[in-house]
């Protein structure tokens, strides 16, 4: 149903309901949430198979330093000459690629996959809202964020390349390795977190503002609670970041010193500078953001998992409440976990004290939320569709990624453990088979929403299967590396400390170093992994099987409750919400699902 | 705020005046108490962030209608304040609380 | 469906969207002047004994400059409150003066950058210490108005000992040979001028967004008045709000940088 463009020509408020107009104004320049949404949903998509085509280059000169890569070594070398001569990727290039491989998964991929795409498709048609509360900015918090895409991915061709200092940025390191990738790095980060900045003020203002009649806070589905607290913690944390990211730009381009010590010394000489800066300072305001940042990740997933799980496990959530409570704890003391970061950085036992304290009271939260998702299948006659596959493989993934973050957060075992590939690990279980699981789940869930065909089942299967099998056979034997000491970030990947250069106490052994090559290998396999994915995704979009309701899942939220695709401003009429939204199963119900707007 | 009669708008514009002079004073105070170097660092440090405390609430409260805003807002902002004090305490209490031993800061 | 709380508050919240969206920014705002505002104090409290500068700015200028943005913010309000009791006339007198009072403050600004670019510190490679206005840079000498500072106990502090009384100094001339090290106080200088600049000038840009927002408002986007008054009324607000926090944090800005 599309609404008649004769009564929407009143004043300025309304011109997100123009349908008329060129392809331009219809795709590109849209400020309709969905069509903002999936324009942030397939750009995030290629950056994420962009980042990974980084690190399966890079796990070729783990496996087999100093070898050339086959297949994209002529072309690395065509791209960046003495950078990678022969097709042999040089450390500097390894540097680069760590770098851009770190920043483009957490700030180009996941945040905008799972705030930008998810959040705009999803939370409005939750809440029963037309559109975001400010659709104009959400149009240029989208082209914010594709100019900051677009300034990273320039920078890698620019005389010098791409930052080179991994995605945390830590001066001195940063400000004074020559060339501008750090300058370009910082550009893009700023545009990025301007871009973040206006979507979390349009999320939190919509939510806050345009839930439809009697959709009390309580009745609002977990999801948006998720975005909503995910709202919060980019608005609140990435200012500080985007000071920091302001001084180390003067530190690059003004030759200031905020980050820079008295008596540093740069290629064994005195550094031209005035010195007196601080170090631990850029580590302090971007570990504020850091912190936050993983729960950015990590929140909106569980959001998706949560919907997926209640819907095919055809019952409500298992305590309700205490996940949103819990979410909002963790929103508020994600705040004050960040120096779990700096335990080596030199710290009194104090505050350091405190860090371990409040570290070990923010996994409270996270188990709950977990704990509550696993009893939420109990008794559940579970449909084993791929959503819901993806959404059960996440709970196993986030828990071993959440409790491996334990023993990183006392500083007596983190002296062992950190920077090493355990920390490595320890994140990827966490974002890879956990938020990446999520998404995909969400991908599979809401396709037939924005489309109106399915995903192919069996292809689906067989994504899943080979994807959680991979993702193991990766990043488990990392955990060995990490405890056997083998540091991250190096470019031959440890061999430099192998038994055989440095002896047998300190050293890493043979099987440690070979499992290199095994990781590699998972690696490249879960690429293949995804082959049935991208032919489903693209292949579905015209010969998917068509859903034949607009609530093909049978279920309880809004979003289902429209029309497919829905129309601009999302509902024909109002709709009034007259309960909450997990009400499967109910006793005495017509059918195994009432919908949050319909009375039995 | 929609539910300003015509009376409660010249209340206001009273009120908004009164601040106007306030702020004035309290500038001129700080600055006068620079010029006559008050006897210790501590007391110029202390008697400058009162009083720039003091105008910051005048203006947020009634410049910006702070005093009598919706809950909504006075959550918002509250939550704010912890994250920035957290902030500045956290970082400020880790740089000076470092072992005995250490070279760097 | 149209957007619904455009013009008027959403019942249990009180407040319509923009309003909301304002004070969700305001509050990022806070966490970006407090994540510097931390850093002024980490970068202070870690200086070097005498290396850090105090009473280097000019008070009095600073002073009209903290006066101008106050009047500003008092004109924001009232025209808001003329605006009110629909007395368009008033209002736009007042933004009038807003306007006018956002150009001064950075005209005043840049005056002040200004002359710390043409204020120069001269290390020599006998270890002395010069410090003044640069009257003349060429490739023979350099000449200062100022003075030659006692550095023993910090350069910062030298600086601040020898102009204390009053004393502008004289013209100083110094041979191009025997310099090691110049440099005007631009950000690069110190940490207290890195800070400085970083600080003032993001607020600057603050203004000048701020002014250009109520101008647009006041100008080119006072068509609105007629056609949906309330929903302008709102944008003034909106707009207030946004200037009202910029005179807060040069508030704060002043007497921190300043007086402190
Ligand atoms: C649930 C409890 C968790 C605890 C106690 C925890 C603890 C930690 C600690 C202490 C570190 C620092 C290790 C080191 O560098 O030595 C760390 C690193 C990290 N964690 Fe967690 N974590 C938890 C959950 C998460 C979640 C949910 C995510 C993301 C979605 C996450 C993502 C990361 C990342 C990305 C790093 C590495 C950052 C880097 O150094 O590059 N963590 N974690
Ligand atoms: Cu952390």
């Amino acid at each position: 149903m599309h609404t008649t463009t004769a009564d929407t020509h009143h004043a300025g408020a309304h011109e997100a309901h123009h349908d008329e107009g060129g392809f331009l104004k219809k795709y590109v320049f849209s400020s309709d949430h969905k069509v903002i949404g999936i324009q942030y949903g397939l750009t995030a998509l290629v950056f994420l198979f962009f980042g990974f085509c980084l690190i399966m280059a890079m796990r070729w000169q783990i496996a087999y330093p100093n070898t050339p890569i086959p297949l994209v070594g002529g072309l690395l070398n065509g791209l960046f000459g003495d950078l990678a001569t022969k097709g042999i990727m040089s450390p500097d290039l390894y540097n680069m690629f760590g770098a851009m491989h770190g920043t483009i998964m957490v700030f180009l991929a996941i945040v905008p996959l799972a705030f930008g795409a998810f959040g705009n498709l999803i939370v409005p048609l939750q809440i029963g809202a037309p559109d975001m509360a400010f659709p104009r900015i959400n149009m240029v918090s989208y082209q914010c964020y594709a100019a900051g895409g677009v300034v990273m991915l320039v920078s890698f061709l620019i005389p010098g390349g791409a930052a080179q200092a991994g995605w945390t940025s830590y001066s001195p390191l940063a400000s004074t390795i020559p060339g501008d990738g750090q300058t370009f790095w910082l550009v893009g980060m700023v545009l990025l977190i301007t871009s973040s900045l206006l979507g979390a003020v349009n999320f939190i203002a919509t939510i806050i503002q345009l839930r439809a009649p009697g959709m009390t806070w309580m009745r609002m589905p977990f999801f948006v609670w998720a975005q909503f607290v995910t709202g919060f913690l980019l608005l609140l944390a990435f200012p500080p970041l985007e000071a920091a990211g302001l001084m180390q730009l003067a530190d690059k381009v003004l030759h200031t010193s905020f980050f820079l010590p008295t008596g540093l010394a740069v290629g064994g000489n005195l550094a031209n500078i005035s010195g007196g800066g601080s170090p631990l300072l850029w580590q302090h305001l971007f570990w504020f953001l850091g912190h936050p940042e993983v729960y950015v990740l990590i929140l909106p997933a569980m959001g998706i998992v949560s919907e997926i799980v209640a819907n095919n496990t055809r019952k409500p959530l298992w305590g309700y409440k205490s996940l949103v409570y819990s979410s909002l704890g963790i929103g508020f003391i994600s705040f004050i976990v960040w120096a779990h970061h700096m335990y080596l950085t030199g710290m009194g036992t104090k505050i350091s004290t405190f860090f371990q304290t409040t570290t070990m009271i923010i996994s409270i939260p996270s188990v709950i939320i977990l704990t509550c998702l696993f009893i939420s299948l109990w008794g559940g006659s579970i449909r084993f569709n791929t959503p819901m596959l993806f959404a059960l493989a996440f709970l196993p993934m986030f828990g071993i990624g959440g409790l491996t973050g334990l023993p990183l957060g006392f500083n007596y075992s983190d002296i062992h453990l950190h920077d090493t590939y355990y920390v490595i690990a320890h994140f990827h279980y966490v974002v890879a088979p956990g938020t990446i699981f999520g998404l995909l789940a969400g991908v599979y869930y809401w396709y037939p929403k924005v489309t109106g065909r399915f995903m192919s089942e069996t292809l689906g299967k067989i994504h899943f299967w080979l994807s959680l099998i991979c993702m193991n056979l990766i990043f488990m034997p990392m955990f060995l590396q990490g405890m056997a000491g083998m540091l991250r970030r190096m470019s031959d990947g440890g061999a430099m400390y192998s038994v055989a250069k440095v002896g047998a106490i300190g050293g890493l052994s043979a099987a440690i170093i070979k499992l290199n090559e095994f990781v590699s290998h998972a690696a490249w396999m879960l690429a293949l992994a995804q082959l049935p994915f991208i032919i489903n995704f693209f292949w579905s979009i015209s010969n998917g099987r068509k859903v034949t309701s607009d609530n093909p899942w049978d279920a309880t939220t809004l979003e289902w409750q429209t029309p497919t695709p829905p129309p601009h401003g999302n509902f024909t009429k109002t709709p009034e919400v007259v309960r909450g939204p997990y009400d499967y199963s109910l006793p005495g119900a017509p059918k195994d699902f009432v919908p949050q707007n319909q009375t039995t | 705020m929609s539910d300003h009669s015509a009376h409660d708008i010249a209340k206001s514009v009273k009120k908004y005046w009164f601040v106007f002079f306030a702020l004035i004073i309290g500038t001129v105070i700080t600055v006068g108490a620079y010029f006559i170097e008050l006897p210790s660092v501590a007391l110029t440090v202390a008697v400058a962030l009162f009083i720039a405390t003091i105008k910051g609430f005048l203006v947020a409260g009634y410049f910006m209608h702070l005093i009598d805003e919706r809950k909504m807002i006075y959550g918002i902002m509250a939550s704010t304040a912890f994250f920035v004090v957290g902030l500045m305490v956290l970082t400020i209490w880790a740089m000076n609380d470092l072992p005995p031993t250490t070279m760097f800061k | 469906m149209e957007i619904p709380y455009v013009v008027h508050p959403r019942r249990d919240t009180g407040l319509y969207n923009a309003k909301v969206g304002i004070w969700l920014f305001l509050a990022s705002e806070v966490m970006l002047f407090g994540a510097l505002f931390s850093s002024y104090i980490l970068l202070r409290v870690g200086a070097e004994a005498g290396e850090w500068p105090t009473h280097l700015l000019n008070v009095p200028i600073g002073t009209v400059n903290t006066l101008v943005l106050i009047s500003s913010s008092v004109t924001v309000v009232l025209g808001w409150a003329a605006l009110k009791v629909g007395n368009f006339a008033k209002y736009r007198a007042c933004q009038t003066i807003t306007v006018l009072c956002a150009c001064a403050f950075v005209g005043i600004k840049s005056y002040e950058y200004n002359d710390k670019f043409h204020h120069y510190q001269v290390i020599t490679k006998d270890g002395k210490v010069f410090d003044g206005h640069l009257v003349s840079r060429d490739k023979e000498a350099v000449v200062l108005h100022g003075h030659q500072i006692d550095a023993s106990k910090g350069k910062a502090l030298g600086v601040r000992e020898a102009s204390r009384h009053g004393d502008h100094g004289k013209e100083i001339e110094i041979k191009a040979d025997d310099i090691k090290k110049i440099d005007n106080y631009g950000p690069a200088h110190n940490t207290y001028m890195s800070i400085y600049f970083t600080l003032t000038g993001l607020h600057g840009l603050h203004v000048v967004a701020g002014a250009l927002v109520i101008a647009y408002i006041l100008w080119p986007g006072a068509g609105m008045y007629k056609t949906d008054p309330e929903r302008y009324i709102n944008r003034v607000e909106v707009s207030g709000l946004f200037w009202h926090f910029v005179d807060l944090v040069w508030i704060f800005l002043f007497p921190v940088l300043y007086l402190l």
